[in-house]
């Protein structure tokens, strides 16, 4: 079972998601190989030797550089024709996501996502899916090789194997032309500053349910009744309501707070990854089918501007 | 310029897994998954009063006419479906081949998706139709312009924000925040029944049965289990009382 794992990385950094599938698929007993593609990935092979792989295809050219889909397209389905590998794995993320639908389009093979697990079963092998807004685990699986599968973020603890120095092997591509027709122009990198929400014992997190930017007072006075910080889903965010520093979920924090209380939160996937290992979930929404409620300890079902004033006041007058 | 968009039509409610086909049971209500909706609006915002034309385009069963017939109430000038028995069951790759061939067939010089299937979750079908079609693809955009035979995106990643340019033709899936999609006015809804709307067979699109549905589908669902049971969750509606009982189920909790 010749297993592809993609490495990706953020500057110098090789992303933890990423390392935990190789570390996982080296678990397997599979011979493991990782490909790296950007400027200067060279550096990160020994790295990726430790996280289980034997050998490191490296695609290190400048324009690679831009973390843009379409081209790792061309570089993966190179690797993958040339090395013969059946199974290959990647960690979720919104460059991986893209890479994966693409390559299974370009190699017309099954692509199965949002896998927490990966098994071998009677020889064969089996993903875990969970379903339906995680209402039902589906084990999948796959008619024909390649194997393609985009695991969902935080599936696996990324701990060293203890690997040597893999085997470098460097990737010449010749890129589509329909592959390098988008650019970056700009990037808004954010630096994570001041105290971060992560750290937070008890968390308020807000979404596009608490109506317009100016509501989410309701939030921060809420938060400061308990002690807490304020969170944000990327719907708010991306409106321009709330800076992406406190943004939770696949794109922005993962956080574990004792307490997380969720105000107009309608509770999908990309945001659960990033709150579902909090002690004790609160969720209020005016939608008693809202997926948040299958994942909260205490659920309730009503109007958040309210609710959430009258909760605010009640805490005040207890703590006076 | 042309512009089609590509819409599904989902199960209402909680859906289900039917136990003996290990398929989605789509035998209940569906209704426009909510997430094309924005797709739908941002193609209607691209267009304003220019003789733009918005496409919508569907593959799914015979009612997935009626999520149609919405995006048409919304203002779409035309609707496409792809129907048919041989569909049942299709995968990613499957389900890519069929819309990238009616997508051929259209030439529309922007091709837009949803965020996400809301039954499906996937958010990665996009990649998968702009490589059959070969062309630039751009994920999750918070802001979309297009000029001068280019779009312009500002999208999230894990990393903050990028701004990323591709030359038309494109394809590009918008986010759920880029817009607050209109509901259809009364004007709308009596005009959609007259705009034009075909639905095609495989054999209209010119795609191999085999290529489509499960014969087309190279992942398969093995067997359905249980997630982990999580402890005792409550549930309440609020009957005036809320704050009071969130009061009492932290103290009980030793969090205030
Ligand atoms: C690649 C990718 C990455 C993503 N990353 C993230 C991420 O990091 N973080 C994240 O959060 N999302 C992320 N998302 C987006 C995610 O899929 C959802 O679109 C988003 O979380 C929805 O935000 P929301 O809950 O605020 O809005 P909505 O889904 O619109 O939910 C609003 C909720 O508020 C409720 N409501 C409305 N009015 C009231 C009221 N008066 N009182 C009470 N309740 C009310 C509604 O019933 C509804 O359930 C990502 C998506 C993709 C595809
Ligand atoms: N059957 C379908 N017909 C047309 N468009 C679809 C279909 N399924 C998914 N889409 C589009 O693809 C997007 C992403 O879907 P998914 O990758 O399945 O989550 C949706 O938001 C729609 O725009």
């Amino acid at each position: 079972m010749p297993t592809l794992v993609f490495l990706e990385h953020h500057g110098s950094e090789l992303q933890k998601g990423s390392l935990g599938v190789l570390a996982k698929a080296a678990s397997l007993g599979a011979d493991v190989s990782a490909v790296l593609v950007g400027a200067g990935v060279g550096a990160l092979t020994a790295e990726a030797g430790s996280y289980g792989a034997s050998k490191v295809h490296v695609a290190e050219d400048a324009t690679l550089d831009p973390p843009l889909p379409q081209a790792r397209v061309d570089v993966l389905a190179q690797v993958v024709r040339d090395g013969g590998y059946d199974t290959v794995l990647f960690a979720n993320s919104v460059l991986a996501a893209d890479i994966a639908a693409g390559l299974a389009a370009r190699l017309d093979a099954g692509l199965n996502w949002d896998l927490v697990d990966l098994v071998e079963q009677d020889g064969r092998l089996v993903g875990k899916r969970p379903a339906l807004q995680d209402s039902v685990l589906v084990d999948v699986g796959w008619r024909s090789e390649p194997r393609l599968a985009l695991f969902r973020a935080g599936s696996f603890d990324a701990a060293p194997t203890g690997g040597g120095a893999p085997q470098v092997e460097n990737v010449a591509v010749s890129l589509e032309a329909h592959s390098q027709a988008a650019k970056v122009v700009d990037q808004q990198l954010e630096e994570s500053s001041g105290p971060s929400i992560e750290d937070a014992d008890v968390i308020v997190a807000g979404g596009r349910g608490l109506g317009s930017p100016d509501k989410f007072t309701l939030a921060e006075e809420l938060a400061r009744a308990l002690g807490g910080a304020v969170g944000a889903t990327r719907a708010v965010v991306d409106a321009g309501w709330y800076p992406y520093a406190a943004q939770i979920g696949q794109t922005g924090k993962t956080v574990s707070p004792k307490l997380y209380v969720a105000l107009g939160i309608s509770g999908a996937i990309q945001h659960k990854v990033g709150m579902q290992s909090s002690n004790v979930i609160v969720a209020i929404n005016k939608d008693a089918n809202a997926p948040i409620f299958e994942f909260s300890d205490l659920g309730v079902v009503g109007d958040l501007h309210e609710i959430v004033p009258k909760l605010t006041e009640l805490l005040n007058q207890r703590k006076s | 310029m042309k512009i089609a968009v590509c819409v599904k039509h989902v199960p209402e409610g909680n859906s289900k897994i039917d136990a003996g086909s290990k398929r989605l049971d789509r035998s209940g209500e569906g209704s426009l998954n909510h997430f094309d909706a924005n797709a739908v609006e941002e193609a209607l915002r691209l267009k304003g009063d220019s003789d733009t034309e918005v496409v919508v385009v569907s593959m799914g069963p015979e009612k997935a006419a009626d999520s149609l017939r919405k995006a048409l109430a919304m203002g779409a000038d035309r609707a496409v479906l792809v129907t048919d028995a041989a569909l049942a069951g299709s995968d990613l790759l499957a389900t890519s081949a069929v819309l990238a061939a009616v997508l051929e067939r259209e030439g529309a010089e922007l091709v837009l998706f949803g965020q996400q299937a809301s039954d499906a979750d996937g958010a990665v079908l996009w990649a998968a139709v702009a490589e059959r079609l070969r062309r630039p693809v751009v994920s999750q955009a918070a802001e979309l312009t297009v000029d001068g035979g280019s779009v312009r995106v500002k999208r999230q990643t894990e990393f903050g924000y990028d701004v990323i340019e591709a030359p038309l033709p494109a394809v590009v899936a918008v986010s759920d925040a880029i817009n607050e999609p209109r509901y259809p006015s009364l004007k709308g809804i009596m005009g959609a029944k007259k705009k034009p709307s075909e639905s095609l067979s495989l054999a209209e699109i010119g795609v191999d049965a085999a290529a489509a549905g499960d014969a087309g589908s190279k992942t398969e669902v093995l067997a359905l289990g249980s997630p982990p049971a999580r402890g005792d969750a409550k549930k309440i509606e609020d009957d005036g009382n809320a704050a009071q009982a969130i009061v009492d189920f932290l103290a009980e909790k030793r969090l205030v």
